[in-house]
């Protein structure tokens, strides 16, 4: 049986000197993303801006959007928006939050319901007030403050620092990448967008792991070897195992994505962007290459030229100016 | 690598299989399940986004219980100066204290140790903490201070949580839906969830309202109408209004309370015997009997106000004493709202109003759709990964999907063994453990097929490629493992639930790529000594 090879054996591209493209257009990307967060804002969801959201179904079988519209505008609750999505019967409403505190939430629950009556199922009502908003922000803030640091503490140990840094800078490209995808598609940002975003850390990372594992294992089996070779050499024999894995992953997402209903669209869409696309892009041509300038492997070189023959090298070494011009070239 | 000894291999399989057994319960019927041991029945609980329900978030209105405890201190003040005979001035609530002048500067350091009477070691004599409930001090000039500390408003709003969640308990159990649940959360909260409500409404209305109910004398000597307008209420009085055919009208009340509610024992809906209108009758204990027997005596012929919540429910005239600690309130009670104004009052009154702050309700018919979603997505995810594992590795990507389907089912067995709640997201969480448990299997396969062209024999380079990989797979996990930890302890409902399963995937992930398919690749390397691998 002929079995399905993606990426060919003997594949060797040189993903280090390709660092001149990307490490430039990630840049460009992530000051995009950030202008986009700060200029065209974030849509968000009821869990942090307080608010309403209805799902309704007519049960005419086809929602008359003109006609609940004007009915809603009628009502006097601020901005109201309507969404049809799936089926024509499914609407899906949002409320601003209104002035009033907590109870004022729930009149305008009751003001709505009375208005359509029996003529929708509300499949779904959510009701979030100022103050839970609030906390919900406060929370999804601290939690990826958390696990950033909790995974960065956790690679410190594992790796050399060099890796925990790298890792970290991988990261964060990720995250604002991906913030920068929610601001342009205008994807609602609710709390599973905050459980989208810590997944696909764990996942980029996850990627950058495997990576880094055969970097490290490389570094002390071939002592002798220009980083930028060593670097490729890891970045290639992973390769296959990068691009199966995230196809496998796709193709769940894949499934969920269209058939796992509006409640759980933008966690996948999200996750669908940042996993597949961003986190494989960074781990092969942001979190390796950039190790290169955190001065990984210089020690190494110095520690044989210094200690040869003597055991254990040395833990600092001054020298450090032949493998430094090396690395750049 | 590939060598396994015989109690090994089986204590392996063993668990595996014992863990998977877990899931067992939930593909029974619950009528099925009852009936079994309990150890057997643990199984998993739909979260309230697959079978329809709602999640209300309740908090306690702390300044009203700060306002209570300052309005209680006062009149503790009053009580204890008049007692000690003490001359006083300007008895006020300021901030969060009292103060009071004493008239007599010879008084004051009598004043002084009464009122420091009122304070009490924080926490009872049991968990004494050096605290006090209040600070008494001299302010100079002859004013006395007492401050309610901190702790002991917190203390109080502690335990009007504590109460409130007995009377909710109450009054949702009479819904008579099934496994409702109410738990406390952080200081002041509590969190209701109650599946399977197609419209929350009456719950809301139900867990709401205080209730307090009070029988005072209406006030027959002034003029309500007058009071409304002028907003110039007499000093003994309350304001209150009573809805009479969709008209608020003005009533004054006496301050003074006749009986009140927490003296009912049993309230029930019925019907008045002459006009067949949907009444309440109640009946009080033995205390209440007695004081409410004693005001009617003395005044028969004049009218009282049954008063809920502040609003005059209705104020009939007393014909004649009323002795039997029994009677009934009737006002414009539909069948629904007598039944349900019985069941508040059996509850007894909520020590202080709640705010409903968050509210999650899904429709019974949505939470449906989500589970056939759920299913299908479910089904399609794991049918395209399986295949495409068959197509990259063949026989390999076929022990692959063995490890996997064991995973997927451990998943389940450890989330019935733990009595998870399974939701939406956790569903998401399942489909993506499916995607990233096979990249155990594909670091492993992959470093094999590299061992393989580095020239090594077949049964060297599948060893290699265990060990090899194993460390990565060990650290890859690990990142994600944190971050489903993290999520877990911030997120709550639907994110917890996409937390724990992927918490719960991680680990059997890792178990099956440690121990399951390795054994498999194992027994089939002793059965066959392949001299190529064929991946």
């Amino acid at each position: 049986m002929r079995l399905l090879r993606i990426v060919p054996d003997d594949t060797n591209f040189d993903f280090i000197r390709f660092r001149r493209i990307s490490f430039p257009v990630s840049g460009a990307l992530s000051i995009l993303a950030i202008v986009l967060y700060f200029f065209h804002g974030l849509n968000f969801g009821i869990d942090f801006r307080g608010g309403t959201l209805m799902e309704v179904q007519a049960k005419s079988g086809v929602a008359e959007l003109a006609q609940m519209r004007s009915t809603l505008a009628g009502l006097d609750l601020g901005d109201v928006q309507l969404q049809q999505f799936g089926s024509p019967a499914d609407v899906l409403i949002r409320l601003a939050q209104q002035p009033g505190g907590d109870e004022a939430q729930q009149a305008a629950v009751r003001k709505v319901r009375a208005a359509f009556g029996d003529s929708v199922d509300y499949r779904r009502v959510e009701v979030v007030g100022p103050r839970v908003s609030g906390e919900l922000l406060a929370m999804g803030t601290i939690g990826m403050f958390f696990a950033i640091v909790g995974i960065l503490i956790y690679l410190w140990f594992r790796f050399e620092w060099q890796f925990a840094l790298g890792a970290m800078i991988a990261n964060m490209h990720d995250i604002v990448l991906t913030i920068g995808f929610m601001s342009v598609t205008q994807i609602d940002f609710d709390l599973t967008s905050i459980a989208a975003l810590l997944t696909i850390l764990g996942y980029s990372l996850n990627d950058t792991v495997v990576i880094y594992d055969r970097i490290r294992e490389m570094l002390r089996r071939y002592k002798k070897m220009p980083m930028p070779e060593l670097l490729n050499h890891s970045i290639n024999s992973t390769l296959s195992r990068s691009v199966i894995t995230h196809v496998t992953v796709s193709l769940a997402l894949l499934a969920l994505l269209v058939y796992g209903g509006q409640a759980i669209h933008s966690f996948t869409a999200t996750m669908m962007f940042g996993v597949v696309l961003v986190g494989t892009y960074t781990s092969i041509f942001i979190a390796s290459p950039i190790l290169l300038y955190l001065g990984v492997g210089t020690t190494r070189r110095d520690a044989e030229e210094v200690s040869s023959g003597a055991g254990k090298p040395p833990a600092s070494s001054p020298a450090k100016p032949p493998a430094k011009a090396k690395t750049k070239s | 690598m590939l060598y396994f000894s015989r109690w090994k291999a089986t204590s392996i399989l063993a668990v595996a299989l014992l863990v998977c057994l877990c899931a067992v319960p939930n593909f029974f019927p619950d009528k099925v399940v009852d009936t079994w041991p309990k150890w057997a029945q643990r199984h998993l609980v739909l979260g309230l986004d697959l079978q329809g329900g709602s999640h209300i978030l309740l908090e306690v209105d702390s300044n009203f219980v700060r306002t209570e405890k300052l309005r209680n201190l006062q009149d503790d003040v009053r009580r204890v100066l008049r007692d000690a005979k003490v001359g006083y001035t300007g008895l006020a609530i300021r901030g969060d204290g009292v103060e009071v002048r004493i008239r007599e500067g010879s008084d004051s350091t009598l004043a002084l140790t009464k009122l420091r009477e009122l304070s009490q070691p924080l926490g009872g004599i049991l968990g004494n903490t050096g605290q006090r409930t209040i600070d008494v001090s001299d302010q100079g000039n002859g004013t006395i201070r007492l401050a309610v500390t901190q702790a002991a408003i917190t203390e109080r709003i502690r335990q009007s949580v504590e109460q409130s969640i007995q009377i909710i308990e109450k009054r949702v159990n009479e819904l008579g839906t099934v496994e409702p649940s109410i738990q406390r959360q952080g200081v002041d909260r509590i969190l209701v969830q109650v599946p399977g409500l197609q419209d929350p409404s009456r719950l809301k209305a139900l867990i709401g309202t205080t209730a307090k109910l009070d029988f005072q004398m209406v006030d027959m000597n002034n003029n309500p109408q007058d009071a409304a307008q002028s907003g110039r209420v007499p000093p003994d009085d309350l304001l209150l209004y009573e809805g009479r055919g969709g008209q608020r009208v003005p009533v004054l009340v006496e301050k003074r309370v006749m009986v009140s509610g927490a003296d009912l024992i049993d309230a029930q809906p019925g019907f008045d015997n002459r006009t067949s209108e949907p009444i309440v009758s109640f009946r009080f204990n033995t205390a209440g009997a007695r004081r409410f027997a004693q005001a009617t005596q003395e005044n028969v012929g004049r009218p009282f106000a049954i008063v809920l919540d502040n609003e005059v429910i209705s104020a009939p005239v007393i014909r004649e004493p009323i002795l039997g600690g029994s009677g009934q309130i009737s006002g414009n009670f539909t069948v629904q709202s007598a039944n349900d104004l019985a069941i508040l009052l059996r509850a007894g009154a909520l020590p202080a109003p709640l705010t409903i702050i968050e509210e999650r309700t899904v429709g019974p018919g949505l939470g449906q759709d989500s589970i056939a979603r759920g299913k299908l997505a479910s089904y399609l995810g794991a049918a395209l990964v399986v295949v495409f594992m068959f197509a990259t590795y063949g026989l390999f990507g076929l022990f692959a999907n063995i490890a996997v389907a064991v995973n997927v089912a451990m998943i389940f067995g450890i989330l019935s063994l733990l009595n998870a709640t399974l939701t939406l997201p956790g569903i998401a969480g399942i489909v993506l453990t499916v995607g990233i448990a096979v990249d155990s299997n594909v670091l492993i396969y992959e470093r094999i097929r590299e061992e393989v062209r580095a020239g090594r024999s077949a049964i060297l380079a599948i060893d290699a490629g265990f060990s090899r990989a194993l460390a990565t797979i060990l650290d890859s996990n690990i990142t994600t493992f944190i971050a489903a930890a993290v999520l877990f302890f911030i997120g709550t409902g639907a994110v917890r639930g996409f937390a724990v399963t992927l918490g719960i995937g991680i680990l059997t992930t890792l178990f099956t790529a440690f121990t399951l398919t390795r054994l498999i690749v194992a027994w089939w390397v002793r059965w066959r000594r392949p001299q190529t691998v064929p991946i």
